[in-house]
């Protein structure tokens, strides 16, 4: 490596951590714009970073590039759990486990499972605009965000709503310690993170017990006391739930959330959406390329080394996989930095690609349309009372902690 | 209305079969099966998968009306906060 | 060209998928002048695919399967219900089967394929022997089916008549299966691969009768009754679907003076058609299954390929050549794509897998139904791909022969390296009687080719 490779490098690690501060949680897409400039950026903890479209892209369709950390020649604080969950297993573990999940969650066998939650979800949300005050002031995070996907994952997978208040509290450890290396004191946040880990894990596996000796419709009980085809291992059941519990509200809150503010910050768009609630399809796709909820894939590995562009990702690398400067890359989408819903081609990875791609995608956006239609068109003249607005830890799963908003009328 | 979804580029991501399940069908893990002239009942969901597919591969005519006072400015906010 | 003139008028010849896109690309770049677009059958332009899957099964009724419009075709003259019987390059005139003379600027040629047809003509009249190209073969198939069958028998184990088998099974139909070769889709993707289809055939309770031909079409009181096999057996069925692969739609062109015949209608890489002496014409354009064009990535062979995929995307080149600036036209250089759902599973290929000598599995495993394999070359460059049940791969299969890359060993590590013989059939043996071309001419520089009608020796 020469001099000034050396120097770009230390660049390239310094922006990462920059994403990482949470100074620039408000605003990472300037350092992702840097960050794309190079095709390969080397970081201080050795892995490696891609931002461009066609790059994030073509490693996700890659079938040298792992995501199991048990891969990687230096899994840091990654191995967290003997027993993954389907996004950090690869072929053929990866496609059993989430086919096993799929059963009961979507099509072939379960088509109509997630479609008809929405005259459900529709009402509640509902709900939750009725029972905001009148006019004033209200946090849209708190009030509308957060409890419409915790209300409907509990309910899909069977899981009490009344624990929603422990499971919040270990969600947020878990979280915010995702990609802990680039963070400040990522010892703590490792060890916090850990301990909720385990801590849910038992929770989940209780749950799961409680399934086996009192069976309902739900996901988990479905699974739980599935005996036809291929099964789950009880410690697979555990960390598919998990996941599931994790992820079926931790991403959708921050894309209403994201959505909510952007709303606000476009008032032609708000205006827009008032007058054709059906324009909620294409902003929301928009939204996902615009503001993703998952910024980057922290954990990917190369199984190989891997020439990209002449540089070479050694074997046994981390590689961090950019979707949030891959949505936003001027060589694949025209005016990136322009919030545009019609701009037609929305071809975001928001959602990932690939064998990963989000599994509750359907439900995010089902969810994320029925929040945002029912914010545009019941709340009169909302204004922001605070931008930016404060923002929850994670660099990686973004989105604001709290949205306080004022509005005129509640209609 | 009339669907046509390119197979070629169709991953079998399944988006479409989850919020159109009248419309899209998965024949399998990843084959997908459609209706090619789907009654317009179903219009909406079915924009709304042409929406949802990650990778862009189902095509229609038909378009939801956008109503007269649709106004968007020519240069919009949010192109740099 | 910079003086000359822009087209007025153009012709489109064929009303299926690569017509109607590619008047939707003449359309979306500009042209206004007069389209019209000529069909031989009388319904608007339909999607095939679906009739041998979700039509069959019955999910989709066979005149659900029109075309969307991409774009709005404006004033578009619709000619459909008479075949193209003549191009008259020198008047400049696309001439109909009723005598009808269609003057054009520019034509597009989009005639695709027809069904093979059962050669015994009078076999192929029983009722109960059906094609599936068309919407009405298959509303007929449809038809004979849904009246009740004890079984039927499908002729041929390509991507079609695997399909229809896969329909049958699905309907609950006894099914026949009869193939020449050793292995359903050995033409496509070689024996490796035609042994996983043919466990996919077993496992669904097909009767799969490999190795053997079909004599004869046995009938009584016009109605078929039985398929006579060259093994000597005899197949009762009710219905037999005849799947023997298609017949380029040429055989209008035989006077253009084009580079036309049984392997379709040459063109350049850019979709312009070839003529006969090898000169490239600067008028008429090809596209869809008819076309067959240089591909740039496959070492400038002429390709001919019948895939949805090819007529969608070769269409859009084809018109967009045809009325943009010379230097702005494009090559058709695509990787072809080709995709059949089949017994609930998705077969994908990339590439151009027949032209390949040997294969390795890399993902998966063929014992599960669900894998990749790559295919090589003899210099050991990947050319082509499939996957069963492994479509979200396929991309990286895709760049790895646009790069002109090396055949990938195996990415699973339990997999074992192992490239062995794709196993294709011989390219069948010139069996064609067509017309071959003689050169004339006394100097090199007054030299010129020329047709020799069919039947008449050299000069």
């Amino acid at each position: 490596m020469t001099t000034s490779d050396t120097v770009k490098s230390a660049v390239s690690a310094d922006l990462m951590r920059q994403v990482a501060d949470a100074e620039n949680r408000h605003d990472p897409y300037p350092i992702y714009a840097r960050l794309r400039e190079k095709r390969v950026n080397l970081l201080a903890d050795g892995s490696y970073a891609l931002g461009r479209y066609a790059d994030v892209v073509g490693l996700l369709h890659d079938p040298r590039v792992s995501s199991d950390p048990h891969h990687a020649s230096n899994p840091g604080s990654r191995l967290l759990v003997d027993n993954g969950p389907f996004i950090q297993r690869d072929p053929p573990d990866h496609d059993r486990l989430r086919s096993i999940a799929t059963r009961y969650f979507g099509p072939p066998v379960s088509p109509g499972v997630v479609s008809g939650q929405e005259p459900e979800i529709l009402s509640f949300v509902s709900d939750l605009i009725d029972a905001l005050p009148a006019s004033g002031e209200a946090d849209l995070v708190d009030h509308l965000a957060y409890p419409l996907p915790v209300s409907v994952i509990c309910g899909l997978l069977g899981v009490p709503k009344s624990d929603e208040e422990q499971f919040r509290a270990w969600t947020e450890d878990i979280v915010r310690g995702l990609d802990a290396e680039q963070q400040q004191g990522a010892d703590d946040l490792i060890r916090q993170r850990q301990q909720a880990q385990v801590a849910m894990f038992g929770y989940v596996t209780e749950l799961v017990q409680r399934h086996r000796a009192q069976p309902d419709g739900s996901m988990l009980s479905r699974l739980a006391n599935d005996h036809a085809g291929q099964q789950m291992t009880d410690g697979e059941l555990g960390a598919t739930s998990l996941l599931l519990l994790i992820a079926g509200h931790e991403t959708t809150v921050n894309l209403t959330a994201n959505g909510v503010l952007t709303l606000l910050r476009n008032p032609w768009a708000l205006d827009r959406l008032r007058a054709d609630p059906d324009w909620v399809i294409p902003l929301v796709e928009e939204l996902l390329r615009f503001e993703p909820p998952v910024q980057y894939l922290p954990n990917r590995v190369a199984l190989a080394d891997i020439d990209v562009d002449g540089t070479t990702i050694p074997k046994g690398a981390s590689i961090v996989l950019l979707v949030a400067a891959a949505n936003r890359d001027p060589d694949r989408f025209a005016h990136p930095d322009r919030f545009d819903p019609d701009r037609g081609d929305i071809e975001h990875v928001g959602f990932g690609s690939g064998i990963h791609y989000c599994f509750g995608a359907p439900l995010a956006r089902i969810e994320a349309q029925a929040s945002l239609t029912a914010f545009a068109g019941r709340l009169a003249s909302p204004r922001l009372a605070a931008d930016p607005p404060p923002y929850r830890p994670s660099p990686v799963l973004r989105g604001p902690l709290h949205l306080r908003v004022t509005y005129d009328k509640r209609g | 209305m009339r669907v046509v979804v390119d197979l070629a580029v169709c991953q079998g991501y399944a988006q479409c079969a989850f919020l159109a399940p009248d419309a899209f069908r998965l024949n399998g893990t990843e084959g997908l099966m459609y209706q090619p002239n789907p009654s317009d009942d179903l219009c909406r969901a079915v924009l709304r998968a042409v929406a949802a597919c990650p990778v862009q591969a189902i095509a229609t005519d038909a378009a939801v009306p956008a109503p007269a006072d649709a106004a968007v400015p020519a240069a919009r906010a949010g192109d740099a906060r | 060209m910079p003086g000359r003139p822009a087209a007025q008028r153009i012709v489109v010849v064929g009303a299926s998928l690569a017509g109607l896109w590619g008047a939707a690309t003449l359309r979306k770049e500009g042209f206004d002048g007069v389209l019209t677009i000529i069909g031989d059958e009388n319904d608007p332009p339909y999607d095939r695919p679906p009739l041998t899957k979700q039509v069959l099964t019955g999910w989709v009724a066979p005149d659900h399967t029109v075309l969307p419009h991409l774009e709005p075709l404006g004033d578009t003259r619709w000619l459909l219900g008479t075949p193209a019987a003549q191009l008259d390059r020198r008047a400049g005139e696309v001439v109909l089967a009723d005598g009808t003379r269609v003057p054009y600027d520019l034509v597009l040629i989009a005639t695709g394929v027809r069904n093979r047809p059962w050669p015994a003509s009078d076999q192929a009249a029983l009722s109960g022997v059906c094609g599936v190209r068309t919407r009405e073969d298959a509303a007929r198939l449809i038809d004979h089916l849904d009246a009740g069958v004890s079984r039927v028998v499908v002729i041929g184990a390509g991507f079609t008549g695997s399909e229809v088998a896969s329909a049958c099974r699905h309907r609950g139909i006894d099914v026949t299966v009869v193939e020449q070769a050793q292995a359903p889709l050995t033409g496509a993707l070689g024996g490796v691969i035609g042994d996983v289809a043919a466990n996919l055939h077993d496992a669904n309770g097909v009767d799969l009768r490999c190795g053997v031909t079909v004599q004869a079409l046995e009938g009584s009181g016009g109605t078929f009754r039985a398929a006579a096999l060259s093994d000597g057996t005899t197949v009762d069925a009710d219905v037999a679907v005849v799947a023997l692969g298609g017949v380029r739609n040429t055989e209008w062109l035989a006077d253009s003076g084009l580079a036309s015949g049984p392997l379709g209608v040459a063109a350049d890489a850019g979709c312009r058609a070839v003529a006969v002496n090898g000169l490239v014409t600067d008028d008429v354009f090809v596209a869809g299954d008819v076309a067959r064009f240089a591909h740039p990535l496959f070492d400038y062979q002429f390709l001919t390929l019948e895939h949805w995929e090819n007529a969608a995307v070769g269409a859009q080149v084809a018109a967009r050549n045809m009325i943009c600036a010379p230097e702005d036209r494009r090559p058709h250089a695509c990787v072809p794509t080709f995709w059949s759902t089949q017994f609930g599973v998705n077969i994908k290929s990339v590439g151009v897998p027949s032209l390949a000598d040997q294969i390795v599995v890399t993902q998966g495993s063929t014992e599960a139904g669900s894998f990749a394999a790559a295919y090589g070359d003899r210099d050991g460059r990947i050319v082509g791909a499939v996957t069963f049940d492994h479509g979200r791969w396929i991309d990286h299969y895709r760049g790895l022969i646009e790069q002109a890359a090396a055949l990938p060993g195996p990415y699973d590590a339990d997999l074992p390296d192992k490239r062995e013989p794709a196993r294709f059939p011989p390219h069948p043996a010139a069996s064609y009687h067509g017309p071959t071309v003689v050169v004339t001419g006394h100097s090199p520089t007054a030299m010129d080719a020329v047709r020799q009608p069919a039947g008449r020796s050299a000069p």
